[in-house]
């Protein structure tokens, strides 16, 4: 896993989701690290338009050919919009985590608690420590 | 936990990037850099080279050993020639299963059982104590001894081919030549596998095993050879509807209810089981395993309970589920009263506290096409 960059204006989870907030929005997705750790996708459950999530919350659940994984909200605020191409083609989490297999854009509450989730200095070190305990 | 033991073929593992993990105590790769999806379907069309040296292997030789066997397993070895393989599984008194297993018939008076890893110490106790009620009969465990490797795929036999001057096509679907000298080395070949494809199981010495998987990668490798980690070895064999213990076949059942009738004998006379499987079978089943596949969205996953046609009554359970590569769907293998068997019937998978919709579908999933000839 070299040369991955993990875009300047994205903030990161512990548990490896991303949010690019513009404005009042937030996109969220998978890192690269998650997708890399999980596999092949091949299912993504997303949360429903309208959903009103806190941050850390599961908002869905994707799935490799081995692996179920719940996915937890970066942030908190309601669902407005889901990418419903990775409902249908799950691997484009794979093949862009970070632009085309976006997961779903929430309103945010307030800031959503975004302040305090990594930026992509801290997480790329997180994901590299993460990295070598397996 | 103790470190996990490494096969004879590990440093290959590492050397084609698998991803190791710990399955049952041993270091074995799940998948190879080409991904499940990739090396199912390319073991599918072409062909897949795996390591199963973590199987177990016993040989029974001495005064009595078809007696021994009869008595340990539910299948009749006995109708099997020298150089024939006979699966079968082997129960407890309660027609529940102790492992399924490949009997290798090598002599007049000479077997080698092929048994599942995570099996072998419960296997090796369970059989010796049979054992004991046939003087002169002995069982080695030859498990450390014994590299095992699996060449399958439609291409399997032209690979093997050009490194033996054994006629390959004289070993036929579950027979075994032994002595067969493959790149140099000498080794036993059966014509079977657990990925519903044509193909090979290589048995060596350990020290062979590297050499061997090399050539074979080297002669392979252009025609479109790959590894395969276990990962698709679980949904090849999941595909075909072949029954992995843990999983299809346990203590809990029988298998009459697991389907594999064929395979249980009740004229051969008397061994361990017989009198509870004949019982279960004049009596009719109350449960079987059936195949389903999902309507709504969502894999039926290893413990999932399925549901009656309403979505609300509990009436079984997912004993593996999984997105098929070959067929491209999500499919699953389960235990549902007898009632609810018939193919076409609807039911229901709980996943994660939802009730989504399946039917019942024949088995096997996926069959190959067999070759006319030959």
């Amino acid at each position: 896993m070299s040369e991955v960059v993990f875009p300047e204006d994205f903030r990161y989870t512990k548990t490896h989701e991303w949010i690019k907030v513009t404005g009042k929005t937030g996109r969220v997705g998978l890192t690269h690290y998650a997708q890399d750790h999980l596999g092949e996708i091949v299912f993504v459950e997303l949360p429903g338009v309208g959903q009103v999530l806190k941050q850390g919350d599961v908002f869905g659940v994707v799935e490799s050919v081995k692996a179920v994984s719940d996915c937890y909200s970066p942030a908190a605020g309601k669902v407005t919009r889901v990418n419903d191409k990775v409902t249908d083609s799950p691997e484009l989490v794979n093949q862009d985590p970070h632009g085309e297999g976006w997961l779903y854009e929430m309103e945010l509450e307030g800031d959503g608690g975004v302040g305090n989730l990594m930026d992509a200095e801290a997480y790329d070190k997180f994901q590299a420590e993460a990295g070598t305990e397996h | 936990m103790a470190e996990p033991k490494k096969t004879p073929l590990y440093e290959m593992h590492v050397k084609y990037g698998g991803k190791i993990i710990d399955f049952g105590g041993w270091a074995l790769p799940v998948q190879f850099p080409t991904g499940i999806i990739e090396e199912h379907r390319t073991t599918r069309t072409k062909a897949g080279l795996f390591d199963v040296s973590h199987m177990g292997e016993f040989r029974v030789t001495g005064k009595d050993p078809l007696g021994f066997i009869q008595k340990c397993v539910v299948n009749d070895i006995g109708r099997g020639v020298v150089g024939q393989c006979i699966y079968s599984p082997m129960c407890y008194p309660t027609g529940g299963v102790v492992d399924d297993l490949i009997t290798y018939r090598l002599g007049e008076k000479e077997w080698l059982i092929v048994v599942n890893a995570a099996n072998m110490e419960k296997d090796l106790a369970w059989m010796t104590d049979i054992l004991s009620g046939f003087p002169g009969t002995t069982l080695v465990n030859e498990s450390a001894e014994t590299a095992e490797l699996a060449l399958q795929g439609p291409l399997a036999e032209t690979i093997l081919q050009k490194l033996t001057g054994t006629d390959l096509k004289s070993i036929a679907y579950y027979h075994l030549r032994d002595g067969v000298a493959v790149a140099g080395a000498e080794t036993l070949v059966s014509r079977t596998g657990y990925t519903g494809e044509d193909g090979f199981e290589i048995f060596s010495a350990p020290e062979d095993a590297v050499p061997i998987w090399e050539a074979i990668m080297d002669v392979g490798k252009p025609l479109g050879l790959i590894p395969v980690g276990l990962g698709a070895r679980d949904t090849l064999r999941f595909e075909a509807c072949m029954p992995l213990y843990g999983q299809e076949l346990d203590a809990e059942r029988t298998p009459l209810e697991a389907g594999l009738d064929r395979f249980v004998s009740f004229d051969k006379g008397d061994y361990i089981g017989r009198d509870a499987l004949l019982a279960q079978k004049e009596k009719g089943l109350e449960r079987k395993l059936v195949g389903i596949e999902m309507i709504g969205r969502g894999i039926p996953r290893h413990g999932y309970r399925v549901l009656d046609a309403e979505g609300k009554r509990e009436t079984g359970y997912v004993t593996t589920g999984s997105y098929c590569p070959s067929l491209e769907k999500n499919l699953g293998l389960a235990y549902v009263p007898v009632s609810m068997s018939g193919i076409g019937q609807k039911v229901n998978v709980d996943i994660r506290g939802k009730a989504v919709e399946a039917v019942v579908v024949r088995k096997p999933f996926y069959k190959r096409v067999r070759p006319t000839t030959g």
